[in-house]
């Protein structure tokens, strides 16, 4: 997949490293704001409340 | 192709998502334990400062602050502050109406069904033992006799704590009106307060109850003693 990846960048290997740096901080990105906050509700240690369900 | 090439791109292919989710995992935890304190640490400030600001306003319809029920305040919304001088001199957070997860992320919440600060009955409030800026990450140590400070818009109420219990999260009695029995019409003012036990778990929950000790009307700038 990643060896992949590199093969299609284009232009040389600082700007497919650089490429890569912007891809991986925007991955990220999308998991801080959209995916970790939709999934902590389901972890296991978030809850402190009583509930009549538990 | 041959078949031994394919195998070959396949266990590779697998050993990549194998160590992205590894640091997906790893990203997440870095996000619980440490972003979302930052997150929330900067909210809970936010509203904290805020509400300072409100207060310090005068009312645009004269008596309406004064005379809001908790009742009427919309789920999440913020309308008083804790305060716990066993958590730090400086400790101060918001307290929110209603105990959904994202308002607790907010602040310290407060369970809709129970009744107003002050009140005869029971004033019921849950918040995070960790991650999310922990408002009750120090609930262990709050021993008998520690003020518990709720300041409203023109009064601040001191409770002060008697014990504490360790019950499974179903117990929804420990926020009844009188607290661990249910059905009994109360007569003392008290408040209850929630978190996770043990840390980083939710298989059950530590629970402080306080009574209400001292009533004090913020007229004149007064402050009560427990927070000199």
């Amino acid at each position: 997949m990643y060896e992949w990846m590199w093969r299609h960048l284009p232009g040389p290997w600082p700007v497919r490293a650089l490429i890569c740096l912007a891809l991986a901080v925007a991955a990220t990105l999308v998991l801080f704001h959209w995916v970790f906050p939709a999934v902590a509700p389901l972890m296991p240690f978030n809850d402190g409340t009583v509930t009549p369900s538990g | 192709m041959s078949v031994g090439r394919l195998v070959r791109g396949g266990v590779h292919g697998l050993g990549e998502l194998f160590i992205t989710l590894g640091v997906v995992l790893l990203l997440f935890v870095a996000w619980q334990l440490w972003w979302t304190d930052i997150a929330a640490g900067q909210t809970q400030r936010a509203l904290t400062h805020q509400l300072e600001q409100q207060w310090q306003a005068p009312p645009r319809v004269t008596g309406r602050v004064a005379a809001t029920k908790l009742k009427e305040i919309p789920m999440g919304d913020a309308f008083a502050l804790i305060r716990i001088p066993r958590f730090g001199h400086d400790y101060v957070r918001p307290i929110l109406q209603g105990v959904d997860l994202d308002i607790l992320d907010r602040g310290v919440g407060h369970y809709p069904q129970s009744v107003d600060p002050g009140e005869v009955g029971n004033f019921a409030v849950a918040g995070h033992r960790v991650t999310y800026a922990k408002p009750f990450n120090k609930i262990a140590e709050l021993r008998p006799g520690d003020a518990v400070v709720v300041e409203t818009s023109d009064t601040w109420y001191v409770y002060r704590v008697q014990r504490h219990t360790i019950v499974t999260p179903d117990r929804v009695d420990v926020v009844a009106p009188v607290p661990e029995q249910p059905g009994k019409k109360p007569t003392a003012r008290m408040m209850t307060m929630t978190a996770c036990h043990p840390e980083f778990s939710a298989r059950e929950r530590y629970v402080v109850f306080s009574v209400l000790d001292k009533v004090v009307p913020k007229t004149g700038g007064a402050i009560p003693d427990a927070l000199r």
